[in-house]
């Protein structure tokens, strides 16, 4: 279905290549680095009458997210894009979004949240956004980020779902690196995603409805439990979204991507664009004979436990990198999952946590490699000498 | 001018049985504003008294769309509302004509609500903000805002041994609001019914956005018995407490002038919150309070004059 005609983006321009074919009915969004070319590039795109999609040029991301409640309570499709202390100021109304169960769908270009400031990747943004209710999909490189978007919109609005989705790309690694993207013609989108229809519109004033009661002991509890059980359908429904986008676009996304894993011993787990020097480093190990492997959850949220245990069970070590710090002393967010995970894995493999990358610093393959001798150490003595571990940094 | 007949056509939006203090301001205000259209309306609340009052779920006193986000947003929550209402009229998938109107206390209007309010204005949007002031804030308690006048005494700035309450003045929202050049801006008293409903219908008339400073009383914060609301919302329009401006396209201009203005401690002393003002010591705060009040009708009066 795709033109076959790569074409030279960003991981920003990507993303806005989306927008413009998703044409949502509203985009209320404020400038951050580095997403602040995501909303550029649309706003070029409404300026030039290529979307009839109405720009609410916001003061602020704290204004960006309320706007988009009230957009997106009107039944409007709503979009909106941001980073890093943007997502941070809209945090309050990032929950309310998710409880009012409304399909907003936001690029987060992961960005070190301040302080100190620093305005390039690592995933203490979104991580900390976790539990806020949000789909999460972390994309590997520019072309996954443009993909990612479109199939978000059709998860965000699946009425046994209406949860809002953040597609996350690593700032300035993905977003700023120019790549050969496949855009996959413009009907083919607007028919993927198609009509969105609100079954209760704040614009249906024959049939009014009160969003945003004060609800309290006798109602929350059941509105939060019906909040986790949306994020429960989610998994069972985004592989059917899935499979409709690979057959349409002839892709094979899926909840996690497998690297290598089926008769590997030891892997390792990491998120977005890493996986891309990771993936090197496995081929390479792999040419001297090493059973190495790598898993890459593309979906953290909801978080598909189940493939993930399938996947990994039969290794015998495990090391995960976590690019943000939870300050627990015991790792990272994503190493606290997986490690939770896997206790219900009959094999338990041996674990271990890397944080690796905050503020933006590299990662090479020789670190990677590193990690995966440490693992080959784990193998062989069955012990971990250190369960949480800092990569790449100065001592 | 409004006239009694012609509103008694229009449907109550706020309906009875809603759970704020009978005797409460917030409710007087919103059914006046909304007396102010015969369209649909869509309203919008920040977190607050008129919010958690009429809307626990599983119960709703609206009979029109309604939405509550949070505190400090509901101009930008409305924005978002309007702005999809556009959109989707635009492409023919909504066809009546609707109205938009957010509701804020004077918390969530003159302090943390100010930046989302100054913003929505900037951009333009075809909506009327009303903050329902009653001068602090009440719904967590009668803690000071930037609203609280010189005086009042406050949970949070209380009067004491040391201290007669708030220090300072209020802010002058009016005018940060006319600052902004929008088309419409007013400051009306729910006591003034008729003043109010026409500077709504002026407000939900304009194209492009529209703001009221309403006076909406608060007898458990301001300690009068509930029953003298209007009484009471009367004196702080005949003492000149509480001028009836509106400002159009740039021009400002009093809507209504006592023949003569009461002593402004004829107002004071009908409430708990300045009692201790009465005591000796304090009589040079009772009388910076009446020069307060008469420095700001004279700057009225002026700008009046030069925008005429």
């Amino acid at each position: 279905m795709s033109n076959k005609k790569l074409i030279p983006l960003t991981g920003d321009q990507a993303v806005a290549e989306a927008m413009r074919q998703i044409e949502p009915d509203v985009v209320a969004a404020y400038p951050i680095t580095p997403a602040t070319e995501i909303v550029m590039n649309f706003s070029q795109f409404v300026a030039d009458g290529r979307v009839a999609t109405e720009l609410i040029p916001v003061e602020s991301e704290h204004s960006a997210m309320s706007a988009c409640v009230g957009s997106a309570a009107a039944g409007a499709r709503t979009m909106t894009a941001t980073s890093a202390n943007g997502l941070a100021l809209m945090w309050e109304i990032v929950y309310i979004a998710a409880s009012t169960r409304l399909p907003i769908v936001m690029p987060v270009v992961n960005r070190a949240l301040s302080g100190p400031l620093n305005i390039h990747c690592d995933h203490s943004d979104t991580m900390g956004a976790r539990d806020s209710g949000w789909i999460q999909i972390y994309a590997e490189d520019a072309q996954e980020a443009y993909e990612n978007t479109i199939v978000a919109m059709r998860i965000a609005e699946h009425n046994k779902i209406l949860l809002p989705v953040m597609v996350c790309q690593d700032g300035f690694i993905t977003s700023h690196a120019v790549e050969g993207v496949d855009i996959f013609p413009d009907g083919e989108v607007k028919k993927f995603v198609g009509e969105y229809k609100i079954a209760h519109s704040l614009l249906d004033v024959d049939n009014p409805v009160t969003y945003g009661p004060l609800d309290l002991q006798d109602f929350y509890f059941e509105h939060k439990r019906q909040q986790a059980d949306a994020m429960k359908n989610a998994l069972e429904i985004i592989p059917e979204v899935l499979r409709e986008f690979n057959d349409t676009f002839k892709r094979s996304h899926d909840l996690v991507e497998e690297y290598f894993l089926a008769d590997a011993e030891v892997g390792i787990i990491v998120l977005s664009s890493t996986a891309g020097t990771a993936k090197t480093v496995v081929d390479s190990l792999r040419k001297k004979g090493l059973k190495v492997g790598l898993l890459r959850p593309r979906f953290f949220r909801p978080f598909p436990k189940e493939r993930i245990i399938k996947a990994l069970s039969h290794l015998k070590a495990l090391a995960v990198l976590d690019r943000s710090d939870s300050f627990a002393a015991e790792g990272g967010p994503l190493f606290s999952e997986i490690r939770a995970a896997m206790y219900e894995s009959g094999q338990r493999p041996l674990i271990t946590d890397y944080i690796f990358g905050l503020g933006g610093r590299d990662i090479f393959p020789q670190d990677i490699e590193k990690v995966f001798k440490d693992l080959e150490e784990i193998k062989k003595t069955g012990k971990v000498k250190s369960l949480v571990n800092y990569l790449g940094v100065r001592d | 001018m409004a006239n009694i007949k012609d509103l008694s056509k229009i449907p109550e939006r706020l309906t009875g049985g809603h759970r704020l203090c009978s005797g409460c301001g917030a409710s007087i205000a919103v059914r006046q504003v909304l007396m102010g259209t015969a369209d649909p309306v869509v309203v919008g609340a920040s977190t607050g008294c008129l919010e958690v009052g009429t809307t626990i779920y599983p119960f709703t006193a609206w009979d029109t769309p309604f939405i509550h986000n949070a505190f400090e947003n509901v101009a930008a929550t409305i924005s978002g509302v309007e702005t999809a209402y556009r959109a989707l009229k635009k492409k023919g998938k909504i066809k009546k004509n609707i109205k938009f109107v957010a509701f804020g206390g004077d918390g969530g209007t003159y302090d943390i609500g100010l930046q989302s309010l100054s913003g929505a204005l900037e951009r333009g949007h075809n909506m009327v903000y009303i903050c329902y002031t009653n001068e602090a804030y009440m719904n967590t308690g009668v803690q000071r805002s930037g609203a609280t006048p010189r005086g009042a005494s406050t949970t949070t700035a209380p009067a004491g041994k040391e201290s007669y309450g708030k220090h300072q003045l209020r802010k002058d929202l009016l005018a940060i609001i006319a600052a902004h050049n929008i088309p419409y801006a007013a400051q009306a008293c729910i006591s003034n019914w008729n003043d109010l409903v026409t500077k709504s219908q002026k407000a939900f008339a304009t194209d492009g956005p529209a703001f009221i400073n309403v006076l909406a009383l608060c007898h458990k914060g301001w300690r009068y018995p509930g029953q003298d609301t209007i009484s009471i919302a009367k004196l702080a329009v005949e003492t000149g407490y509480w001028p009836l401006v509106e400002v159009v396209d740039g021009k400002w201009r009093f809507t209504y002038k006592p023949k003569t203005r009461k002593p402004v401690i004829e107002f004071l002393k009908t409430q708990g919150r300045f009692k201790h003002l009465f005591k000796e010591k304090n009589k040079p705060v009772l009388e910076q309070i009446q020069k307060d009040v008469d420095r700001h009708w004279d700057y009225l009066e002026k700008l009046a004059q030069a925008t005429s």
